[in-house]
């Protein structure tokens, strides 16, 4: 976090003190097809800064997984400069790139890729295989990890004996093992049911705000791109709208930015509930920020653990403030 | 990725294979235990005969007609007995020289009948080549001098005709002409498959009688000692070549015939090794088309293991783990298979076999090599999948 300052291209004072998670400027990708270039992404630029929450969306073809793909270290830009946790991507080797994925980045795909005749642990303690963790350390972080999204009890379960919904949390934990800066979701409701698909929604929002893992997700879902702390529109592979939302990353005033500070700082889970604990005035928004506060309610209803923070009165004031700045951008503010 | 890590992902994947990988091993496993099997068979082969070859009576010198040499076609022998007597004078011994003219012949003995090869032969022969009997008397030299219808059978003849009599003293007909049968040879055993006990000795001169011929197919000397029994060759194919002007002789030693059968044994090996490592490289082949089908199937899974941050070496080596893994249990199980199959084919058959430690080394260490080689370009091709369309393959 030090010395970020000078990293920083906006040079906006508070958020200054944050080195950008992800940073691309104009950056390109063009596929050459049978001789014919196809001209997926054409200099789009974007700052992703740990602990957003960012929607993507767009209409099919317009470049939002291509733009993820390069966010994610997965693929290169053919022109423009792209930064990823610091290290320019154009100056890194497979081997290199392949390493920065594993130390940054989370992937969480809409058909969850997860690796047959494996069990869950197995499957998410993957990413630490490429670490040289041992096998012991290994299973230990990754059965805590499923705990921490609610499949403690599937450790050993295989893919084909989970429900859809089962398997993404199986990824989700699997993109979260490695504690990275940001996780990238690219529609990842897309093969589940609705119902299945707002319980993995909501647990990304959650992690996101409980860990400060910044959360780029794509989505065709308005609603959950209202949600999102900014919300950005592609078509034919150009940024058309990068939300008027008054915290999106460009035009974020800065006293909303201290608004959050906890849904930022990249670590402790505890965050939360010494928010919760804490007084009305409290400047942090808690787990609860990244939502907005009328999306909330329902959800917690299913979430006994969460009931504490909202019984908290005071507190639930604070988040309304947090909150409703949020809210300004929402359409309908429906549940 | 750590090594044992990388190895543990690679027998997983060939167990969750497991039919597959069988029927892919099977061809390394097929090639590998046949280079065992023949490389056993015509090492024991060899062993065997060297000791025949040895076991014939030390300071051998063989005279025969033509040239020994792999590939010369046996030569119609000019010799007679004449000729015998002129080699003995170079000699200097008469009981240091033996002769033979051999034919197949049918011998008969009341209903029962053998064909066999009958040897006209001199009474020097045991003393010449290290032969014992088992039963009875050799020929001596009146029966010689007189061409008398006497025989000695070997061990199989005696068996197929007189299995439940004593032959000493019985009739055999050999080739319609009556003999007395006066001894038994102790058996000899088999050497390159040929029964070496299927023979009988009679007097050179009741054989050429028998056959109407004055001819002797070769001169078997005894040597008095092995420095000079390369000179003592010399003087008498000298001796034969101012007789017969038009023939050529050769006098070969029994190092000579053991260099000769070393050879072609040797090609023979090295022929059978050589099929046998075609089948292996065949083996290879199928790993290698097996590693690339194995690689296409698991694209997706390349894809997701790169996202996660594997390097596009440690994909590399998992599938290069995969084949060498492959071609190593198939070369472990192959060689069992061959030592197993030359330890009973030396055992129930009349093949000799041994296995000798070299070839087991030689084809295991060539079914690892075969799977590095053959595994190699799957495992770049794995490594260098580009992990976005590895992922969206189906
Ligand atoms: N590997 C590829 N080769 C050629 N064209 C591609 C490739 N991947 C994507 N494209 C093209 O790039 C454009 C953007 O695709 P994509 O990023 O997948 O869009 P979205 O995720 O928004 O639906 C599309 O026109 C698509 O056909
Ligand atoms: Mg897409």
């Amino acid at each position: 976090m030090t010395g970020s300052a000078a990293a920083d291209p906006r040079g906006d004072p508070p958020a200054g003190e944050r080195v950008p998670a992800i940073e691309a400027v104009e950056v390109s990708r063009t596929y050459q097809l049978d001789g014919v270039s196809v001209e997926a992404l054409r200099g789009v630029s974007l700052t992703v800064q740990p602990g957003d929450y960012v929607a993507l969306v767009g209409p099919s073809g317009s470049g939002k997984s291509t733009l993820m793909h390069l966010l994610g270290g997965l693929d290169r830009p053919t022109g423009g400069r792209l930064v990823i946790g610091g290290r320019d991507v154009n100056a890194l080797a497979p081997p290199e790139m392949a390493t920065l994925r594993n130390e940054t980045i989370g992937f969480v795909f809409q058909a969850f890729h997860l690796l047959p005749r494996t069990s869950a642990v197995e499957n998410v303690a993957l990413p630490l295989v490429y670490r040289g963790m041992s096998a012991r350390q290994r299973r230990e972080r990754a059965a805590a990890m499923l705990g921490r999204v609610g499949l403690g009890h599937r450790l050993d379960h295989r893919p084909n004996q989970m429900s859809g919904g089962e398997q993404q949390r199986v990824a989700i934990a699997r993109a979260l093992v490695t504690e990275p800066t940001v996780l990238l979701a690219d529609e990842p409701t897309g093969n589940l049911d609705s119902v299945t698909g707002a319980a993995v929604l909501e647990l990304l929002e959650q992690l996101n705000a409980e860990s400060g893992v910044a959360l780029v997700m794509v989505t065709h879902d308005q609603e959950v791109a209202a949600r999102a702390h900014r919300r950005i529109t592609m078509r034919d592979g150009v940024v058309v709208a990068d939300s008027a939302d008054p915290r999106s990353a460009h035009d974020r005033p800065p006293s909303v930015d201290h608004g959050r500070p906890a849904t930022l700082v990249p670590a402790p889970s505890a965050e939360p509930r010494s928010a919760s604990g804490s007084g009305p005035g409290h400047p942090s928004g808690g787990s609860g920020g990244a939502a907005g506060a009328t999306g909330r309610l329902p959800r917690e209803v299913e979430r006994p653990e969460a009931h504490p923070r909202d019984a908290a009165p005071g507190d639930a004031v604070a988040r309304e403030g947090a909150a409703g700045a949020r809210e300004v951008e929402r359409p309908g503010g429906t549940a | 990725m750590r090594v044992a890590e990388a190895w543990r992902v690679a027998l997983d994947a060939l167990r969750a294979n497991r039919l597959r990988s069988a029927l892919t091993m099977l061809g390394v496993i097929i090639g590998v235990a046949s280079v065992v099997l023949l490389v056993a068979i015509g090492t024991g082969t060899k062993q065997k005969v060297e000791q025949q070859v040895e076991g014939l009576g030390s300071n051998l010198l063989l005279v025969v007609p033509g040239r020994i040499e792999v590939g010369n076609a046996p030569v119609v022998s000019p010799l007679t007995l004449k000729d015998v007597d002129a080699v003995t004078r170079v000699v200097g011994d008469p009981d240091r020289v033996a002769v033979t003219v051999a034919s197949g012949a049918t011998a008969r003995a009341g209903a029962r009948s053998d064909f066999t090869t009958v040897q006209g032969v001199l009474e020097t022969t045991p003393a010449v080549f290290t032969r014992s009997l088992a039963r009875g008397r050799y020929l001596t030299g009146t029966d010689v001098d007189t061409s008398r219808r006497v025989a000695v059978l070997g061990d199989s003849v005696a068996r197929a005709l007189f299995p439940d009599r004593d032959p000493l003293g019985q009739q055999v007909a050999l080739a319609g002409v009556r003999f007395r049968v006066i001894g038994v040879f102790a058996p000899l055993g088999q050497s390159l498959g040929v029964d070496r006990d299927d023979e009988v000795h009679v007097p050179v001169t009741a054989a050429q009688r028998l056959w109407g011929t004055q001819r002797v197919d070769g001169i078997a000397v005894k040597a008095p000692d092995r420095e000079r029994i390369d000179e003592l060759g010399e003087r008498i194919v000298a001796e034969l070549n101012r007789r017969h002007p038009d023939t050529e002789f050769s006098a070969v030693t029994q190092q000579q015939i053991l260099g000769v059968l070393g050879d072609i044994l040797g090609v023979l090996t090295g022929v059978l090794a050589a099929i046998a490592g075609i089948s292996l490289l065949v083996g290879g082949v199928g790993v290698s088309n097996i590693m690339l089908v194995s690689v296409r199937e698991r694209t997706r899974e390349i894809g997701l293991r790169k996202a996660v941050g594997a390097r596009p070496r440690d994909i590399g080596v998992q599938f290069l783990l995969e084949a060498v893994l492959l071609t190593t249990i198939g070369g472990l199980t192959g060689m069992a298979l061959g030592v197993g199959t030359a330890l009973l084919v030396d055992a129930l058959s009349p093949i000799p076999a041994a296995i000798t430690w070299w070839s087991l080394a030689l084809a295991f260490g060539v079914s690892a090599v075969v799977g590095i080689v053959f595994g190699v370009v799957p495992a770049q091709r794995a490594g260098r999948l580009d992990p976005v369309v590895a992922l969206r393959t189906e």
